[in-house]
C-alpha cells in the first residue's frame, strides 16, 4: 500500500476511536483523558495495534498539542489576576506544594530512581487538573459555591509555579553539570520573570498586533506567536509549553476570549493526540507491575489534596462542608502530569516512570470526578446532620 | 448592605450578599456573558443549592422586574431628602375625566406647575411618560412638586 494510504488509515482509526471513546466518557460522565491514554497503551508499543507509519506525525502532533493545551490555560488568565491571587494564596499555594509533591519524590527516592527523577515524580504528583477540575465544579454545580475562588486561586498558583518548575525539570533532564544547570536554570527563571514582566507591561502592545476583526487572522497570528516562543523557549531550555503559557497569559480581555474560542476545537483534537502518543509510548506490560504502587501514590495524594482543601478552604473561613468539597475538587489528575512525565520520558528517565505516571493519572483522572460525584451527597448529609445532633 | 465581590480566576466574578432574612444570594458573571443566579444553601451557607443559568436577555428581564417598582420607592425617599419636594401617588379612577384621554389634554404642568414622572400601571412602570400617553381607570400617577401643586392634580384628576 502506499505510504500516504497508510498514514491516513491509521490516523483515521485513531482519531475515530478517539472521537467514540470521548462519546463514551460522555455518557458514563467521566473526564475522556483516561480513555486516551488506554487507546495509546492499546494501539502502541506491545499493544495490540502497533502504528509505524503514523508515529513520526503523532509525536509531532504531541508536541503541538502541548503547546496549544499550555497556550489555552494561559489565555484563561491574565497577567494581573495571576498577581493578585499570587498574594492573596501563597500560604495555601505553599501548603499545597509541599504536602502534594511529597508522595511523589519520596515515591521516587524510596525506589532508587535518583533525585532527578523525585523532581519529575514530585510534579507529577503536585498538579491538579485545572481542565477536569473546572469541568467538575461546572458539571456539580459548584461554580457559585463559596469555596471555589479558594479551588480556583489554587489552580492559578500551581499554573505560576509550573511556569518556573518546567524550566528547572527540563534543565536537570538534561543532565547538565551542577555549575552549567545553575547557570540553565537562572536563565530559565530570568527569562520567564522577563516574559512576565513583558506580559504585564506590554500586553497592551501586544494585544494591539495580535488584535485582528477577521478570525482567521487572529488564529494564525496567535498559533504563529505561541509556537515562535515556543521554539525560543526551548532553545533557551526553559520548555516549550512555558512559552506557550506565557504567551497565553500576555493576551487579555475580549481578545484572550476570542482566540481561546478560536483554537478550543484544534487543541482538542492535539491533546488527544498527546494523550495517545503518551499512551503509545508506554508499554501496556509494564503498567500492570507498578499498578499497586500507582493505587497506593494515588490514595496518599488523595489524601494530601483533600488535607489541602481543607487547609485553604479553613484559612478563606469556609465551613466543614465546604472544606471537604475543596478538597475533593483538588483531586483529579490530568494533562499536566502527564507533560511532565513525557518530558521524563523523552530525557531517558527510569523506564518505570512513564508506566506509574500513566497508571497514577488514569485512576485519578478517572476516579477524581467519579469521587466528586459519589461524595457530593454524603457531604450534604453531613451538614444536615449536624443541627440534629446539637 | 454589604455586597462581596469575588474573582473567580478563568471564569470571571461572583457577587453575593445576605438579605435580611439570613438567606445568601449571589450573581456568578461568566466572561462568556452568561450570568448565573445563585442562592445558598441555609444549612451550608458555602454550598449553592440552586444555580440558574441567564442568558443575556432573560438577566435584563429579571434587573427590570425586581427594578421598577424600586423607582417609586427611590423616589418617595427623594422627597424625604430634599425639603418642600413631595411626590404623590394619584390613582385615576374609572370616574375620572381623564379617563381615556391623554396626560397633553390635562395640561398638568402648565396648569399647577407639578410634573408627572411616571404612570404605574399594573405591573407596569412607564417613566417620563410623553403628553400623548393615555390614562386608564387604575393607573395611579406619580407627580412630583410641592404639597400645594400636588393636591391641584389631584383634584384635576378628580374631578377636571
Amino acid at each position: 500500500m502506499h505510504h500516504t494510504a497508510i498514514l491516513f488509515l491509521e490516523l483515521g482509526g485513531v482519531i475515530l476511536a478517539l472521537g467514540i471513546l470521548g462519546a463514551l466518557a460522555l455518557r458514563v460522565g467521566i473526564s475522556p483523558i483516561p480513555l486516551y491514554l488506554v487507546a495509546g497503551l492499546a494501539f502502541g508499543t506491545g499493544g495490540i495495534l502497533p502504528l509505524a507509519t503514523s508515529e513520526e506525525f503523532i509525536a509531532t502532533g504531541a508536541e503541538l498539542g502541548v503547546i496549544l493545551l499550555l497556550l489555552t490555560l494561559g489565555l484563561e488568565y491574565n497577567a494581573d489576576e495571576l498577581m493578585t491571587s499570587l498574594k492573596s494564596n501563597a500560604p495555601s499555594g505553599l501548603v499545597d506544594l509541599v504536602l502534594n509533591a511529597a508522595p511523589g519524590a519520596i515515591a521516587a527516592l524510596l525506589l532508587g530512581w535518583g533525585p532527578v527523577a523525585a523532581v519529575a515524580m514530585a510534579g507529577v504528583t503536585y498538579a491538579t487538573s485545572s481542565g477536569i477540575t473546572a469541568k467538575v465544579l461546572s458539571d456539580l454545580g459548584w461554580i457559585g459555591n463559596r469555596e471555589t475562588p479558594v479551588v480556583l486561586s489554587l489552580l492559578v498558583f500551581e499554573d505560576l509555579t509550573m511556569a518556573l518548575y518546567l524550566p528547572i525539570l527540563t534543565a536537570l533532564l538534561a543532565g547538565v553539570s551542577l555549575l552549567s544547570g545553575a547557570i540553565t536554570v537562572a536563565i530559565a527563571l530570568a527569562t520567564v520573570t522577563v516574559v512576565l514582566v513583558v506580559a504585564l507591561k506590554f500586553g497592551d502592545w501586544i494585544e494591539k498586533f495580535v488584535a485582528s476583526p477577521n478570525s482567521e487572522v487572529l488564529l494564525l497570528k496567535v498559533i504563529g506567536l505561541a509556537m515562535l516562543v515556543a521554539g525560543l523557549a526551548q532553545q533557551l531550555q526553559v520548555s516549550a509549553a512555558v512559552g506557550a503559557f506565557l504567551v497565553g497569559i500576555a493576551l487579555s480581555g475580549e481578545l484572550a476570549h476570542d482566540a481561546r474560542a478560536l483554537l478550543m476545537p484544534i487543541r482538542d483534537l492535539f491533546a488527544a493526540v498527546f494523550f495517545v502518543f503518551f499512551g503509545l509510548q508506554t508499554d501496556p506490560a509494564k503498567i500492570v507491575p507498578v499498578l499497586w504502587l500507582a493505587a497506593i501514590l494515588a490514595f496518599v495524594s488523595m489524601v494530601t489534596k483533600l488535607a489541602t482543601g481543607a487547609f485553604a478552604a479553613r484559612r478563606a473561613g469556609i465551613g466543614r462542608a465546604g472544606r471537604v468539597r475543596a478538597g475533593i475538587a483538588l483531586i483529579p489528575r490530568g494533562e499536566f502530569n502527564i507533560v511532565i512525565a513525557g518530558l521524563a520520558v523523552a530525557a531517558g528517565a527510569h523506564p518505570d516512570l512513564g508506566p506509574l505516571a500513566a497508571a497514577y493519572v488514569l485512576i485519578l483522572a478517572a476516579f477524581g470526578p467519579l469521587a466528586a460525584r459519589l461524595t457530593a451527597p454524603l457531604v450534604a448529609a453531613l451538614t444536615k446532620a449536624k443541627p440534629a445532633t446539637h | 448592605m454589604e455586597i462581596e465581590q469575588t474573582a473567580l480566576p478563568g471564569i470571571g466574578l461572583k457577587h453575593e450578599f445576605t438579605t435580611h432574612t439570613g438567606r445568601r444570594i449571589g450573581i456568578v458573571s461568566h466572561r462568556s456573558g452568561r450570568r448565573d443566579l445563585i442562592i445558598y444553601d441555609r444549612d451550608d451557607p458555602d454550598r449553592a443549592c440552586e444555580s440558574v443559568q441567564l442568558t443575556d436577555e432573560e438577566a435584563d428581564a429579571l434587573v427590570e422586574l425586581l427594578g421598577a417598582p424600586r423607582i417609586v420607592q427611590r423616589l418617595n425617599a427623594l422627597h424625604r431628602e430634599v425639603e418642600g419636594l413631595v411626590s404623590v401617588q394619584i390613582p385615576v379612577t374609572p370616574s375620572s375625566p381623564y379617563e381615556g384621554r391623554t396626560l397633553g389634554d390635562a395640561r398638568i404642568r402648565t396648569r399647577t406647575g407639578a410634573s408627572v414622572v411616571a404612570v404605574v400601571r399594573g405591573d407596569q412602570v412607564h417613566a417620563s411618560p410623553t403628553p400623548d400617553f393615555g390614562f386608564r381607570a387604575g393607573d395611579v400617577v406619580v407627580v412630583v412638586g410641592d404639597a400645594e401643586n400636588t393636591a391641584a392634580v389631584a383634584d384635576i384628576l378628580a374631578d377636571g
